[in-house]
């Protein structure tokens, strides 16, 4: 035990030296591009003329039924002898995590689109609002409430991701892991690494619960509204008496918060 | 650039890697996890709570921590393991700590009246599970599972890291033998491809079949 602390010891540090940085910047570059590839294959996928779906569709379904492994091997190997482009490692691991995670995005944006009730988008047609304000004013604020628990998701399985980038010579968390391993013991230097990355993961959701709430309350869903929404989205999940409306929250949005368990919910 | 010969000679190599290996962990893990995701489901919420607590911020560990890392854990930990035999396990325990939650989604949408009747008529809760909650439960589970399945044999090529030599590791060396890696992983890519897509579109159909 003593010697599986002082492995311990010797390991945290060390990795929070040097794979950290890698592991970091292929995160965070891959969930900057994430966010583009998925609104604009998403909105183009929900609101673009019909070949412009056809194509937002090829290249999501591309992406998710191609494996990331593939994808990065593809980019980092091939890229280069096909066209004489060498994006390097860090910026292959960036592209590769940014397109995989962005074609699984790019899915959430056209659910939440699709989600923003009717009247609203109805509405905007009524007002003959331009497609730009109507996006903008209307229908994107909602979208976004709906999108952000999905995102969420996605962001945790990013950091994940981020584990495969070694395999295109990047020494991140889980290369440097692998390196310590001679040095600390096995269970040492992998239980070091999974901490960090548990507690990484914890942040980025912690923050992106916080972005959740803030989206909602500028929808006019104040600290109230929420913790009532909350607490009636529980209650029809637990199966419980179904709770009539008595929220007011508009559309409901409150009892969205989790697409997953949404769609299981029973329709009373 | 792109030779048709070198792609016409990786196809049945990679084919080969793809049956062996790809589709062997795929099959074996899903069950694994299909099985243990249920357990732990139904564990989480039968079990006294100073047990079921800790077991849900194990399953929740797991979930939040990268798959390649358990991947190198397991390996170097039980050494006399074959590649293969982790690959299957850690697979099936990874993926059973998602399927716990779409168990746990399906379990959760059964209206409180059908525990209620069960309560009423007095049933054992081993009864209870078996013939009213499970029965109900699975019908809303399935189509998740099928996508967790899609998404474990999309993560196979992180065999590469215990070295066991599937499909996408199999198209790194025929890349390196031949100087040129884009045939090889064009081949690799378009299997997964031809495999996931259309299952993928079974699991939507399924869905809606599914749907009440």
């Amino acid at each position: 035990m003593s010697e599986f602390l002082e492995g311990l010891t010797t390991a945290l540090p060390r990795l929070l030296e040097e794979g950290l940085q890698a592991t970091l910047i292929s995160f965070a570059g891959g969930a900057v591009l994430m966010v583009i590839v998925a609104v604009l294959l998403g909105v183009a996928g929900h609101q673009g003329p019909g070949w412009l779906q056809v194509i937002s569709r090829v290249i999501v379904e591309f992406f998710r039924g191609t494996s990331l492994v593939v994808q990065l091997f593809f980019i980092f190997y091939a890229i280069p002898t096909l066209t004489g482009v060498d994006l390097g490692s860090t910026w292959a691991a960036i592209v590769g995590l940014g397109l995989n995670y962005g074609a699984y995005g790019a899915e959430v944006v056209r659910g939440s689109l699709n989600a923003v009730p009717k009247g609203q988008w109805e509405t905007t047609t009524a007002l003959s609002m331009p497609w730009t304000t109507k996006m903008r004013r209307v229908i994107w604020p909602q979208a976004w409430a709906l999108m952000l628990p999905g995102f969420n998701n996605l962001t945790v399985m990013l950091i994940k991701g981020t584990a495969v980038v070694g395999l295109v010579l990047l020494s991140d968390l889980t290369f440097e892991s692998d390196q310590l391993r001679r040095q600390v013991g096995t269970w040492p230097a992998f239980v070091a690494v999974l901490l960090i990355y548990y507690v990484i993961a914890l942040v980025v959701s912690t923050i992106m619960r916080l972005m959740e709430r803030r989206a909602q309350r500028k929808l006019g869903l104040g600290d109230y509204a929420i913790r009532q929404a909350r607490k009636d989205t529980d209650q029809v999940l637990a199966g419980a008496v179904a709770a009539d409306g008595s929220t007011g929250v508009g559309g409901g949005l409150g009892t969205k918060r989790d697409p997953d368990r949404d769609r299981e919910e029973p329709d009373n | 650039m792109f030779e048709l010969d070198l792609f016409l000679e990786a196809f049945p190599v990679l084919l080969e890697q793809f049956i062996k290996i790809t589709l062997v962990v795929t099959v074996l893990g899903s069950v694994i996890a299909a099985a243990l995701g249920l357990a732990w489901a139904i564990l989480v919420r039968q079990l006294p709570s100073f047990l079921s607590v800790p077991l849900a911020f194990v399953l929740d560990f797991i979930r939040l921590t990268p798959l390649p890392v358990h991947l190198l854990l397991v390996y170097y930990a039980f050494n006399s393991l074959s590649g293969l035999t982790v690959g299957v396990l850690v697979f099936g325990v990874h993926y059973s700590t998602y399927m716990a939650e779409s168990y746990r989604a399906g379990i959760e949408s059964i209206r409180s009246g059908q525990w209620e009747a069960a309560t009423a008529l007095s049933l054992p809760a081993s009864r209870t599970w078996r013939a009213v909650i499970l029965p109900q439960a699975i019908r809303n589970t399935l189509p998740s599972l099928g996508n967790w399945a899609i998404a474990m044999f999309k993560d196979t090529p992180f065999l590469i890291f215990i070295s066991v030599v599937e499909m996408v590791t199999a198209a790194r060396q025929f890349g390196g033998q031949h100087f040129t890696y884009t045939e090889a992983f064009t081949v690799a890519g378009l299997l997964f491809l031809v495999a996931s897509y259309p299952t993928a579109v079974l699991m939507r159909k399924l869905e809606k079949k599914l749907a009440y």
